[in-house]
C-alpha cells in the first residue's frame, strides 16, 4: 500500500478515535461534562495521540531500516557478482536497485505481469530494450545475477512493505483500543496529553542537536575515507592543488594551503573594506545623525544585508570584475583576469558592511549615556568622547562583531565562485585569480568524478576544515565578548 | 593644565591653536562617518542600477508574425490524420515550412534585399519555432492543410541587434548572423511583421539549450523555488515554534538545555555550504532521495532556516509580559494551556514576521542547492504535488548560476533579468513582513 494511503488511514483512524473519545467521556459522566477531570477535548486528543503517534513512529523507523535490512539480505549475491565481474559492490548494488525500479515501472505500466517477470531470463530476453521502452536507460546489457538480484530485491521489498502495513495498522488499532478503554470519568486525560505534547516539544528541540551531529558525522566519516586514500600530511601541508581527472589517487595533488591562502586573502580584503566603513557608519548613525536621517539611512544599509549573495556574485562577474581589469589591472600591468581577489574581496566587503554596522550599532548603543556625559562634562569634543571613551568601552563587542564578520567571509561561496576564479595558487598580487576552499568544495562535488575517488572525497575534508575554522571563530568571538565585556549597571 | 607661559590669548571666547586643532579633528571625524554612510548607500545604488540596467532588456523579446501554410504533403503524407504518423515528422520537417512563410512575408511586403538567400531568410527565425509549430500541429491535427498565423521568436542574434548587443561590425565577423539578415530584419520591422514586445515567456517558459537561448525562461525555476518554500514552511515553522516553546517556557536550566541553546546559536553561524554537504551525505547518499528534487532542497533549507525561526520566535515569546501567563494560571489553566491558549496567539505576529524573513533568506540561497545536484539543466515542469516534490527541478538562484556558467550574451542578460524577478519576490516578502508587523504589533 503506498505510504501516503497508510498515513491517511492512520490519521483518519485517529480522527474517528477523537470523536469517539469525546462522546464516550461525556457519556461516562452521565452527560454532564463538568464532572470530568479534564475538558472533553482532552479525552478525544488522548485517543488521537495514542492511535497516531506510536503508529507513525513505527512507520518512520521501519522505512529507515527497510532498505538496510533488504540490502543486508541480498549482500551475499552482491558480493559474489562483484567479485565475478570485478566491480565494486556499491556499483552492483546501484545496478540492482535501478533494475528493480525498472521492473516496477514495467509492472506498473502493464507491459509485464508478475508471472512474466518471474520468467525473465537475461540470456533470452532483451531486458535492456524493454526498459528503454519505458524510459529507463541502462549503460550495459543486463547480466543474469543482476536480474536475479533485482527480482529478489523487488520480492523482499513487496513482502516487507506488506508487513509494515500490517504492523502499523495493528499498532494504530492497539493504541485506539487501549485509549478508548481508558476513557472514563476518573481518567486524568489532560495530564497524559500534556505529557505527550511536552515529549513532542522536546523532540523538536533535539532536532537542532541532531543537525549538528549529522553535520559532524557525515563529514567525519567521509573525511576518514579520504584520509584512507590520501596522506593527511600532504593534504594539510601541501602547497599544490592539482586534482587529476584520470584514474584514482596517484597523480592528484590535493594540498589545502593554496586554498586557505586564497580564502584568507579575500577575507582580509573584505574586512579592510567592511570594518572601517561599517564601524564609522554605525558611529555616525548612532551618535551624530538626527532621527530623520537615521530613519531612512539605517534601513537602506540593512537592505544590503537582505540581498542574496548570488546577486553580489553576478555584480562582481559582469560589472566590477571587467571594470577593475580595464581600469586598474591592465594599465598597471598586474594581471588581465576579470575574476580576481580584489573583485571578490571588494564585493564581499560591500556585503559585510551592514553586518558590521548593525552589530556595532547595537553595541555602541549599549554603552550608558552617563559615560558620554561624564566625558563631555570634562570638556572633550564629541569625537574625542567617541574615540577615547565609547569605543574602548564597546571594544569587546566590536572585536566580536569583526570576528563574526570574518567567519561569514570565510564561509561565503557564491561571491567567490563567480568573482574569484578557479586557479589555486599562492601569490601576493591581488589582481590575480585565486580560488578558495568553498569554490573547490562546489567544483569537486558537482563534477562528474566517481563518488568514492579521493578527488570527490576531498570536498568533505575541505568542508570539515571550513566548519572547524568558522566554529572556532564563532566560539572565540563569544569568549572575547563574555570575558572582556563590562557589565554596566 | 595648559602652560601659562606658552600661550597668550586663552579665554572662553578666544580659541587657541590647540582647540582649533581639536575642533578640526572633530569636523574630520564627523566627515568620515558621513562618508562611510554615503559609501554604503552608494554601493547599494550602484548595485541596483547595474542589475536593473543589465536585466531589464530580458523582459522584452523580438517576435515575428508569420502566416505558415501547414502543407499536408509534408506533414501528413498518408492523409489520414493519424497522430502517430504526424508525430513521426520531426522538427526538421517543419523548418522548410517556416522558410517558405518568411519568403512569403518578404514578397507580400515588397521587400527587396540584394544577396538574400532563402536559407538566410529562414535563418532569422529561432530554432524553437519549429518545435512550437510541431506542438501546435500535434494538438490540432485538423489544422493541417490550412494557413495559420504564428508569433515566433526571432533568433538570439537578431534579438541582440534590436537590443544593442550586436551591431553591423559584429555581424560581419559572426557566423551566426550576416549583415544581409540584419537588413532584412530592419525591413520587416518597418513592415510591422517583426516587433519587440514584452516577453511573458521569460517567466513561464522552461530553460532552453545553447542553440536557442532566446527561448530560455524561468518557469521551471519559479515552480521549483515555490515547492521548496512550501516544504520549508510546512516543516520549519512547526518544528521551530515547538522547539522555541520548549526552550522558552518549559526547559529546566540544566546542561542539556545549555547544549541545545549553544547548538542553535552555532547553527545560525555555520556557512551555508556545510548544510549542502550535509544534505548530500544524508538525504541523497544515505536516504536515497532523488537528486535535484524540491524535497531535498526543501529539507536542506529547512535546516538552515530553523535557527532563524527559533531565534525570532523566542524573542516574540519573551516579549509577552509575564502578567498574561500569571493571569491564565490564576484562573486555573495548566502551564501548557496558558502557553498554547494565551501566550502563543499573542506572540503570533512576531513569529509570522520571523518566518517570512526566514523564508526570504531561504529563497536566495544557492550554495547548498548546488551541492544537492540542482545544477542540472531541467526542461520539463515538475508534476503537481505531492509527486512533483520528487521530480527534478531547478530554483531561481540556481538558474541564475547555471546561466552565468553558459557564457552566452543572451543568457547573461537573462541572468540579470532573473535576479530582478528574485529581488521582486524578496521585496514583496519583506514588505509583507513589515506591514504585518506594523499592523499586528502590540506595545505592552
Amino acid at each position: 500500500m503506498p505510504i501516503l494511503w497508510l498515513l491517511l488511514i492512520v490519521l483518519a483512524l485517529g480522527a474517528i478515535g477523537y470523536m469517539l473519545g469525546v462522546r464516550r467521556a461525556v457519556a461516562s459522566a452521565g452527560g454532564d461534562a463538568r464532572k470530568l477531570h479534564s475538558l472533553p477535548s482532552y479525552y478525544g486528543s488522548n485517543v488521537f495521540l495514542a492511535t497516531v503517534i506510536p503508529a507513525l513512529m513505527l512507520m518512520g523507523a521501519w522505512l529507515l531500516l527497510q532498505p538496510v535490512v533488504i540490502e543486508a539480505q541480498i549482500s551475499p549475491l552482491i558480493t559474489a557478482e562483484a567479485e565475478a565481474s570485478e566491480r565494486s559492490p556499491d556499483l552492483v548494488l546501484a545496478d540492482v536497485r535501478r533494475l528493480a525500479d525498472g521492473l516496477n515501472d514495467l509492472h506498473a505500466q502493464n507491459v509485464l505481469d508478475d508471472a512474466e517477470i518471474r520468467r525473465l531470463n537475461a540470456g533470452r530476453d532483451d531486458v535492456r530494450e524493454m526498459l528503454g521502452q519505458v524510459g529507463i536507460a541502462l549503460g550495459a546489457d543486463v547480466a543474469q545475477p543482476v536480474l536475479d538480484g533485482a527480482r529478489d530485491y523487488r520480492n523482499l521489498w513487496a513482502r516487507y512493505s506488506l508487513a509494515m502495513t500490517i504492523v502499523v495498522l495493528g499498532a494504530a488499532a492497539l493504541g485506539f483500543i487501549a485509549a478508548i478503554r481508558n476513557t472514563h470519568v476518573e481518567f486524568r486525560a489532560r495530564n497524559v496529553v500534556e505529557r505527550a505534547i511536552k515529549a513532542l516539544l522536546i523532540l523538536a528541540s533535539t532536532i537542532a542537536i541532531l543537525t549538528t551531529v549529522g553535520i559532524v558525522m557525515s563529514m567525519l566519516l567521509e573525511t576518514r575515507n579520504f584520509f584512507g586514500q590520501y596522506n593527511w600530511t600532504d593534504f594539510f601541508f601541501g602547497t599544490t592543488w592539482a586534482p587529476s581527472f584520470s584514474g584514482r589517487g596517484g597523480a592528484s595533488e590535493l594540498g589545502i594551503l593554496p586554498l586557505l591562502w586564497g580564502t584568507l586573502y579575500i577575507s582580509f580584503i573584505a574586512l579592510i573594506v567592511a570594518v572601517p566603513v561599517g564601524l564609522f557608519a554605525a558611529i555616525y548613525l548612532s551618535e551624530y545623525a538626527g532621527p530623520k536621517m537615521r530613519a531612512w539611512a539605517k534601513p537602506a544599509i540593512e537592505v544590503l544585508a537582505g540581498i542574496p549573495t548570488i546577486v553580489y556574485g553576478l555584480f562582481a562577474l559582469i560589472t566590477l570584475g571587467p571594470m577593475l581589469r580595464d581600469y586598474f589591472a591592465q594599465p598597471l600591468g598586474l594581471g588581465d583576469s576579470s575574476a580576481s581577489v580584489m573583485t571578490a574581496g571588494l564585493v564581499m566587503g560591500i556585503m559585510l558592511i551592514p553586518f558590521v554596522s548593525s552589530l556595532s550599532d547595537d553595541i555602541i548603543n549599549a554603552v550608558p549615556q552617563s559615560m558620554r556625559d561624564g566625558s563631555l562634562g570634562l570638556g572633550a569634543t564629541k569625537s574625542e568622547t567617541i574615540k577615547q571613551v565609547v569605543v574602548p568601552a564597546a571594544l569587546p563587542g566590536i572585536v566580536g562583531a569583526v570576528l563574526l564578520a570574518a567567519s561569514r567571509a570565510i564561509g561565503e561561496t557564491m561571491i567567490v565562485v563567480l568573482g574569484a576564479g578557479a586557479a589555486a595558487k599562492i601569490s601576493g598580487n591581488p589582481f590575480e585569480a585565486m580560488t578558495t576552499v568553498t569554490v573547490k568544495i562546489v567544483s569537486q562535488l558537482t563534477g562528474d568524478t566517481d563518488f568514492a575517488s579521493p578527488e570527490t572525497l576531498v570536498a568533505f575534508a575541505l568542508g570539515l576544515t571550513l566548519f572547524v575554522l568558522t566554529l572556532g571563530l564563532n566560539i572565540l568571538a563569544l569568549y572575547v565578548v563574555r570575558k572582556y565585556r563590562e557589565q554596566y549597571e | 593644565m595648559t602652560d601659562a607661559s606658552a600661550n597668550t590669548a586663552t579665554g572662553l571666547y578666544a580659541t587657541d591653536a590647540h582647540v582649533r586643532k581639536r575642533n578640526a579633528a572633530e569636523k574630520r571625524f564627523r566627515l568620515y562617518g558621513l562618508a562611510a554612510v554615503c559609501v554604503g548607500i552608494l554601493a547599494l545604488i550602484v548595485l541596483m542600477t547595474s542589475i536593473l540596467g543589465n536585466g531589464v532588456s530580458a523582459f522584452r523579446q523580438t517576435y515575428v508574425t508569420l502566416n505558415v501554410e501547414l502543407l499536408e504533403a509534408k506533414l501528413d503524407k498518408n492523409g489520414n490524420r493519424n497522430i502517430d504518423d504526424i508525430k513521426k515528422v520531426s522538427t526538421f520537417g517543419y523548418a522548410p515550412l517556416i522558410q517558405t512563410a518568411v519568403e512569403a512575408a518578404i514578397a507580400e511586403n515588397g521587400i527587396a534585399i540584394d544577396g538574400l538567400t532563402g536559407k538566410e531568410a529562414g535563418g532569422i527565425i529561432s530554432k524553437e519555432a519549429a518545435a512550437q509549430l510541431r506542438n501546435f500541429v500535434i494538438a490540432n491535427p485538423d489544422a493541417i492543410g490550412t494557413t495559420v498565423e504564428f508569433d515566433v521568436l526571432a533568433n538570439a542574434q537578431i534579438d541582440g541587434y534590436f537590443k544593442g548587443r550586436v551591431d553591423r561590425a559584429d555581424a560581419e565577423l559572426l557566423k551566426t548572423v550576416s549583415p544581409v539578415q540584419l537588413d532584412l530584419s530592419d525591413a520587416l520591422l518597418e513592415a510591422g511583421v517583426l516587433r519587440t514586445k514584452f516577453n511573458t515567456a521569460f517567466i513561464t517558459a522552461p530553460d532552453a539549450s545553447d542553440n536557442r537561448p532566446e527561448a530560455a525562461g524561468l518557469g521551471v525555476a519559479i515552480l521549483g523555488s515555490f515547492y521548496m518554500m512550501i516544504v520549508v514552511l510546512v516543516l520549519a515553522l512547526p518544528i521551530g515554534v515547538a522547539a522555541s516553546i520548549y526552550l522558552e517556557e518549559f526547559a529546566p536550566k540544566n546542561r542539556w538545555t545549555d547544549l541545545i541553546e549553544v547548538n542553535i546559536s552555532n547553527l545560525a553561524a555555520v556557512p551555508s555550504i556545510v548544510f549542502g554537504i550535509l544534505g548530500l551525505a544524508i538525504f541523497i547518499n544515505f536516504a536515497g532521495l532523488p537528486q535535484s528534487a524540491p524535497i531535498v532542497g526543501g529539507l536542506v533549507l529547512t535546516l538552515m532556516t530553523l535557527p532563524t525561526i527559533i531565534i525570532a520566535t523566542r524573542a516574540a515569546l519573551k516579549a509577552v509580559p509575564p502578567s498574561i501567563r500569571d493571569a491564565a494560571l490564576g484562573v486555573g489553566a495548566s502551564k501548557m494551556q496558558a502557553v498554547f491558549h494565551h501566550v502563543l496567539p499573542l506572540a503570533a505576529p512576531g513569529i509570522l514576521t520571523g518566518t517570512i524573513i526566514g523564508l526570504a533568506q531561504a529563497l536566495g540561497e544557492t550554495a547548498p542547492l548546488l551541492l544537492i545536484g540542482m545544477v542540472a539543466f531541467v526542461r520539463e515542469y515538475p508534476a503537481g504535488p505531492p509527486e512533483g516534490f520528487f521530480d527534478p527541478a531547478s530554483a531561481l538562484p540556481v538558474q541564475v548560476y547555471n546561466w552565468t556558467q553558459r557564457a552566452d550574451a543572451a543568457l547573461v542578460e537573462r541572468a540579470s533579468g532573473a535576479i530582478i524577478v528574485l529581488l521582486v519576490f524578496l521585496l514583496a516578502m519583506n514588505v509583507a513582513a513589515i506591514i504585518l508587523r506594523r499592523r499586528f504589533e502590540r506595545r505592552w
